[in-house]
């Protein structure tokens, strides 16, 4: 049975996606461990930028996808938009989940500590809550039509919510100083790093567009099986 | 008008019904002074820098009390079909979140009043004064806007009481910092300073009002 579930087609898209995001993963994986030059002040661990700052650009664009998909849900009703928001919110926090890591791995050893309470990281902390509030509003929710309602209000809440908590957090710090270890500014990026942080850049953006594409799959195929299930039994 | 009427309508339905069941206030109250007596063993609010740490104690205790309330006003509605009635009402739905939110606002700022006045006699600290009542007022606006919205929802999820600051507390960051940063400047004299919170306490009300009004329709469609 499982054979034949594997088997199913796929459409020319996933594959393309697929096999694209493959190649230039392997690219920049080969790039920020082989080609690119180790940072003359940090070391080695700066390396984890070029994973961090694109994971970091693509959770703040999950919340604009699920934003944007919310306003469609609630104007429109059709189940495609709430598909496309639990998908990008599933990849938001994986990505938010990523950046807070790598920041933290990074942070440790150049700030000397894991955790700082800057405006930046303070946000994307709170965003990171916001969106396993998100899940757990779907979760407690056990009429599917009612859930997608709620959580496209979440969305549309939270996102116009995120620049105002990252004002207020940043005007908290900048009004209340207080030493922490200040971030030592290298020289100009060299070539090489916008390199390899341009490929890595795209590399994420098509690995991006590939699981968004296949989680929407899935999004649909368990739709679908809800909508049996609830044929079947009734 | 017709609107105007209706919200008085609903404040009054839920003042009645809390002045006969009382399942609100009187809870609320209590709990927000158990948390400043509480929060005087957890910090030293007797110290010369007890402003500080006083208006966040003030703080927290007035938005556990509210969460509280707001949780409890959403349970309340949804006994013997209440919340149906509401909704069956000629009310907008609009309307019907205006009048909510002034009920939480009514009860959250007589539970304030008695926090107030008990902060000032415990602490030593000189609360009741138009700035900071100003501030209490935004902030109770905006963090009541957003808990309105989501007890609403929360209510018809299976674990509620969890959910509700789940969703709130986050998104309730800005008026908790502002509210905190504001009271603080304002207990130590730091009026000039005031101004950035103020602002943004109020573009916070006013943009989530707007967006609350919108959407609060498409939460309560039952």
């Amino acid at each position: 049975m499982a054979s034949r579930i594997t088997q199913r087609p796929r459409d020319l898209w996933g594959r393309a996606l697929g096999s694209l995001s493959a190649v230039l993963v392997a690219l920049s994986v080969t790039m920020i461990f082989l080609y690119v030059p180790s940072d003359q002040v940090q070391g080695a661990v700066q390396r984890l930028f070029y994973i961090h700052l694109p994971a970091a650009w693509l959770a703040y664009f999950s919340f604009f996808l699920i934003f944007v998909s919310s306003i469609a849900y609630l104007a429109r009703r059709h189940p495609r938009w709430d598909r496309l928001a639990r998908s990008a919110a599933e990849l938001g926090f994986v990505f938010t989940t990523i950046v807070l890591l790598t920041g933290s791995i990074w942070g440790r050893p150049i700030w000397g500590t894991w955790w700082t309470w800057d405006a930046r990281l303070t946000t994307t902390l709170i965003l990171w809550f916001i969106y396993l509030a998100y899940f757990m509003l779907r979760a407690y929710v056990s009429d599917p039509e009612r859930a997608a309602r709620y959580a496209a209000v979440l969305g549309i809440v939270g996102f116009v919510d995120v620049p105002i908590i990252h004002m207020s957090v940043r005007w908290w710090r900048t009004l209340h100083p207080q030493p922490i270890v200040v971030r030592a500014e290298g020289p100009a990026m060299p070539e090489s790093m916008l390199l390899t942080l341009a490929v890595t850049m795209v590399a994420f953006m098509v690995l991006y567009l590939f699981l968004l594409v296949e989680k929407y799959r899935v999004e649909r195929m368990k739709d679908e099986l809800a909508e049996l299930r609830l044929q079947h039994s009734g | 008008m017709i609107a105007a009427r209706q919200i008085y309508a609903i404040v009054r339905k839920d003042l009645l019904l809390e002045l006969r069941a009382r399942e609100q206030v009187v809870g609320m109250g209590v709990f927000a002074l158990l948390t400043l007596v509480t929060f005087n063993f957890a910090f030293d609010l007797t110290g010369a820098d007890r402003a500080a740490s006083g208006s966040g104690a003030l703080w927290v205790a007035i938005m556990f009390a509210g969460l509280l309330g707001m949780g409890r006003a959403a349970a309340i509605e949804r006994q013997q079909g209440a919340w149906e009635g509401l909704l069956l009402s000629p009310a907008d739905r609009g309307t019907i979140f205006l009048g909510k939110l002034a009920s939480a606002l009514l009860f959250i700022g007589i539970v304030e009043a008695l926090a107030l006045a008990l902060f000032t006699a415990l602490f030593a600290l000189p609360v009741l004064r138009p700035m900071v009542l100003l501030v209490v007022g935004l902030g109770t606006v905006g963090f009541g806007t957003l808990g309105t919205l989501f007890s609403v929802m929360a209510a018809t999820t299976r674990a509620r009481e969890v959910l509700l600051p789940v969703l709130l507390f986050p998104l309730a960051l800005p008026v908790v910092i502002s509210s905190v940063r504001a009271t603080t400047l304002l207990l130590t004299e730091r009026q000039a300073e005031v101004g950035p919170w103020i602002s943004l306490l109020l573009g916070f009300d006013v943009l989530f009002l707007g967006i609350a009004y919108l959407v609060f329709g498409h939460a309560v469609e039952e």
